[in-house]
């Protein structure tokens, strides 16, 4: 998302000497970032966003070709459709000339990079190689990047419609359900996208903030059904990982908005992270905080789609963490859900004169309910929330498992390649 | 039977697993299918894990998953590409109307039979290849071979599908026949001539990849134009895998061009026996081979004026090359289209109605797309530093449909006399001599790594895969 002319990139290109021009690729890029003449297929390098979707459809391998290059200088699509072999590579002097930072390290965005964060919804954690990187097979179709850098309106404004705490008062902590509205502005997204707030301003070095991403907490057809909103779940950012304090950009710009204020957004991102919409597909649900974004927006869904009396739900379980009751988001709402309908279970890890009970806790106490589960080749599972969590849950997973005599490794194996393990932590 | 995982057995898209009626057609037929595999299917394959590339899913991870699989296990699936409900007909006298999501009553035999039509070419180059496995140049060769026999065991999958939802017991009953003809049979021969030819030889099979594949493509591409959605959708999803077969064709010419080009510089000559007897192919027998293949398949696309292709254009069921990118009025009345007769004994251009020419229009945009890859052969020969070139023949060369059938054309397009013709005939087209020296190089190089003199190995493998990498293991 570097604009400095100085940043190097891997520029995606098609090597003209194998492609046999075949219009599969141009037929799959989601983005239009493939075109051609009579002559070549070609990349866009203002276009392509690395989603690879053109890579494994290639029948010539021609596709996976990419050069180290100056951003500003990346070969342009009139030059490549001329061309009838790919340039070398440029060595690192070549590059120098061109005016490349000395220093790269930092400003380096390489294919690697883009790749890990569209892979991940963008979130900086790697996660652990358990986690699918395919929605499941009944997900719905996701709209990605209507709005960025590289689409063609850089950022779509959203109209404030909502702004309320969802914790109860008096902390520090407080977190708020954002309600953002499009008007007539297209920008559909599913349960489990995520967007981007640009926040106003520029950081003390006087460069423009960048965007901080959410999980949208609402349902496909609109916070409120048919109309064209979303929701957020912020929580305010008063200090940082380490417990040193830091008032966060965005969520504090968030958090104070008024009705009618207008926000920048771009997005929808995430194009794995979705829920399964068959009939009788369960869904386990695992989250901290604000990580429940996604899961009230699934759920929220299935509830709707259960009050049409037009879908046969399968089971929905959920494992909810915070520190205390009080700073549970969304905990009234959550209490007036019928108890046939979702199996919730909470675990509070400060409440007072209590043990710490965290959900990979709650998760092994419930084994004997979620080894079917995770038997049934129905169920998908979410987790989101603090990175922290993410292991304790896994070997949660992993015990419930082997206590019922089934195989994990091969568990998990269907779960990643089947798109049912979902991984969303920061 | 009632116990069979749909999406497991038959990874699909089109709900099999609720649908109870596509279900028991298909348990009817499914077991003639794997007896028709195993009867006339690649020969001798039964026990090889071969690397296949399987699709279980539309999206652009889940259609291209490789491991190996032994062949009548092979997940032939359904797939349909993704849908759009509001999708409206574009062209024809329906414009602007919904696109139909079933049958309407008065196109459908005209539909079942456009969708019979190119239903039976794919079992048939199947039967057409079943003998290739015996002679591969390498193991890498026939993995893909056997790729593309698969896939176009999908592809009669995905016709069968059209049938059994939306033909009824006619349906059914053309499923069946699908499985009943045979290529070569004197008494129950596939549709079309091109499909009922051997492919006796590896060079024959990449020009038939190339050229008879590419016919499939351009069939395709106007099929997937067709106001009847669900045969727009499966054939659009029918062309990512089209793709790999025209690779292995465009490939595998431009691998034995690249291996007689070094030969050429090698023994430093053109001459074709000394290059035929150093165990190359010589370039004027590959021009020959290319002038009957390209000749022989562009007979594929119909008489030049045909008042079916107006039917089926106007009516919406079948579309032009890329319909939906091009700008005019999208119902061509009133407009015309060049096309060739023979006058005073000469070619000349005629004026036609473009709607009764139609076939002309898509054998004319398959031309310019076959003649961009000859160029990219020839690229080959100008790199390794040789003068010599290929050329795609006269569109009026050796056809055997429309005007110009049986009318005597040189490749240069010049009306020639019998005489003629009897003189150059050796020159132009294979002859025995041509096939019997072919034949002779046919022999099987099955080693990891290794291939045939007369071909080059590959730039790369299949799928990153080393090009030595073991991508059939021999039971």
């Amino acid at each position: 998302m570097d604009m400095a002319g100085t940043t190097i990139f891997k520029q995606h290109l098609i090597d003209p000497e194998i492609c046999i021009r075949c219009n599969t690729c141009e037929a799959t890029c989601p983005v239009g970032a493939i075109t051609h003449d009579t002559r070549n297929y070609v990349v866009d390098a203002d276009k392509c966003e690395f989603c690879m979707a053109c890579v494994p459809p290639c029948p010539t391998g021609s596709i996976d070709n990419w050069r180290t290059m100056l951003r500003v200088k990346a070969y342009a699509v009139d030059d490549q459709l001329t061309w009838d072999e790919l340039p070398a590579e440029l060595t690192p002097e070549q590059l120098a000339a061109d005016g490349a930072a000395v220093e790269t390290g930092g400003a380096v965005q390489t294919m690697d990079g883009a790749l890990a964060a569209t892979a991940q919804g963008e979130t900086t954690f790697i996660t652990a190689s358990w986690g699918a990187t395919l929605p499941p097979w009944s997900a719905a179709h996701a709209y990605t990047n209507l709005y960025g850098p590289k689409a063609n309106d850089k950022c779509i404004h959203a109209t404030v419609a909502g702004n309320v705490r969802v914790t109860e008062l008096g902390r520090d902590y407080d977190t708020h359900h954002l309600v953002l509205d499009f008007g007539a502005m297209p920008f559909p997204v599913l349960e489990g996208q995520s967007i981007g707030i640009i926040p106003p301003g520029s950081d003390a070095l006087g460069r423009a903030h960048f965007a901080r991403q959410y999980s949208i907490a609402s349902p496909r057809n609109g916070e409120r059904p048919g109309y064209n909103n979303v929701s957020l779940t912020i929580k305010r950012v008063l200090e940082d990982h380490q417990g040193q304090p830091v008032r966060g950009v965005a969520s504090n710009y968030l958090c104070d908005l008024q009705v009618g204020d207008t926000v920048q957004v771009i997005g929808p991102f995430g194009a794995s992270f979705l829920m399964p919409n068959h009939p009788r597909s369960n869904i386990v649900m695992i989250c901290t905080g604000t990580g429940s974004a996604p899961m009230r927006a699934m759920t929220e869904w299935r509830r709707r789609l259960r009050a049409s009396g037009k879908f046969e739900g399968g089971k929905l379980m959920l494992f909810f963490g915070a520190r205390t009751k009080e700073e549970l988001p969304y905990f009234g709402p959550l209490q007036s859900l019928p108890k046939d309908f979702i199996d919730i279970n909470l675990a509070f890890s400060r409440t007072a004169g209590q043990p710490k009970r965290y959900v990979q806790d709650l998760m092994r106490e419930r084994a004997a309910d979620l080894a079917p589960l995770l038997a049934d080749g129905q169920t998908c599972f979410y987790v989101c929330g603090l990175k922290a969590m993410e292991e304790g849950v896994l070997l949660a997973l992993c015990d419930v498992a082997l206590q019922a005599g089934l195989a994990w490794e091969a568990v998990a194996g269907a779960l990643k390649t089947q798109g049912r393990l979902h991984l969303e932590t920061y | 039977m009632s116990s069979i995982n749909y999406s497991e057995k038959i990874p699909n898209n089109v709900d099999l697993g609720n649908d109870r009626t596509l279900q028991r057609a298909l348990e009817q037929w499914q077991p003639n299918f794997i007896n028709w595999w195993g009867d006339v299917g690649p020969t001798g394959s039964t026990d090889y894990d071969v690397y296949l590339r399987t699709a279980v899913s539309v999206d652009p991870q889940g259609w291209a998953q490789f491991d190996y699989v032994k062949m009548r296990d092979y997940r032939w699936g359904i797939f349909l590409n993704p849908g759009d409900a509001e999708r409206r007909i574009h062209f024809g006298d329906h414009l602007g109307e919904k696109a139909w999501s079933d049958v309407p009553g008065e196109h459908r035999a005209n539909l079942r039979r456009i969708i019979v039509t190119q239903g039976d070419t794919e079992p048939a180059s199947v039967e057409q290849q079943r003998q290739l496995g015996l002679t591969a140049p390498s193991m890498y060769d026939l993995r893909n071979l056997f790729q593309i026999n698969v896939e176009e065991g999908r592809h009669l999958w995905a016709m069968v599908y059209l049938l059994h939802r939306h033909f009824g017991r006619d349906g059914r009953e053309e499923a069946e026949a699908l499985l009943e003809r045979r290529s070569g049979d004197e008494n129950n021969p596939r549709i079309l001539g091109a499909f009922n030819e051997a492919t006796p030889d590896w060079l024959s099979f990449f020009m038939f990849t190339y050229f008879t594949d590419r016919d499939g493509k351009f069939q395709l591409c106007a099929l997937a134009e067709s106001a009847f959605d669900p045969l727009a959708r499966t054939t659009k999803f029918m062309l990512t895998e089209e793709a790999h077969h025209m690779f292995v064709g465009e490939s595998g010419i431009g691998r034995v061009i690249q291996r007689t080009c070094a030969a050429m510089n090698e023994l430093k000559t053109d001459d074709a026996a000394t290059l035929r007897a150093a165990g190359v192919i010589d370039l004027a027998t590959i021009q020959r081979y290319l002038n009957f293949h390209y000749s022989v398949t562009i007979d594929l696309f119909g008489a030049d004026q045909s008042s079916n292709a107006a039917i089926f254009y106007s009516s919406g069921l079948k579309g032009r090359f890329e319909e939906g990118r091009r700008t005019d009025d999208h119902l061509l009345k009133g407009q015309t289209y060049t096309v060739l007769e023979v006058a005073n004994g000469q070619l000349a251009e005629r004026e036609v109605p473009m709607l009764n020419a139609l076939n002309e229009v898509l054998r004319d945009d398959f031309i310019r797309d076959s003649v961009a890859g000859v160029g990219r052969w020839n690229k080959v020969i100008e790199k390794a530093g040789l003068a010599a070139r290929l050329t795609v023949p006269h569109k009026a060369f050796h056809r055997n449909i429309g005007t110009l059938a049986g009318v005597k054309v040189s490749p240069d397009g010049r009306v020639v006399s019998d005489a003629e013709w009897q003189a150059n005939v050796g020159h132009w087209l294979p002859t025995r001599d041509d096939r019997a020296f072919v034949a002779s190089l046919m022999g099987r190089v099955v080693e990891p790594g290794r291939f045939a003199n007369w071909i080059a190995p590959p730039v790369m493998g299949i799928n990153r895969q080393p090009v030595d990498f073991e991508y059939v293991r021999f039971g």
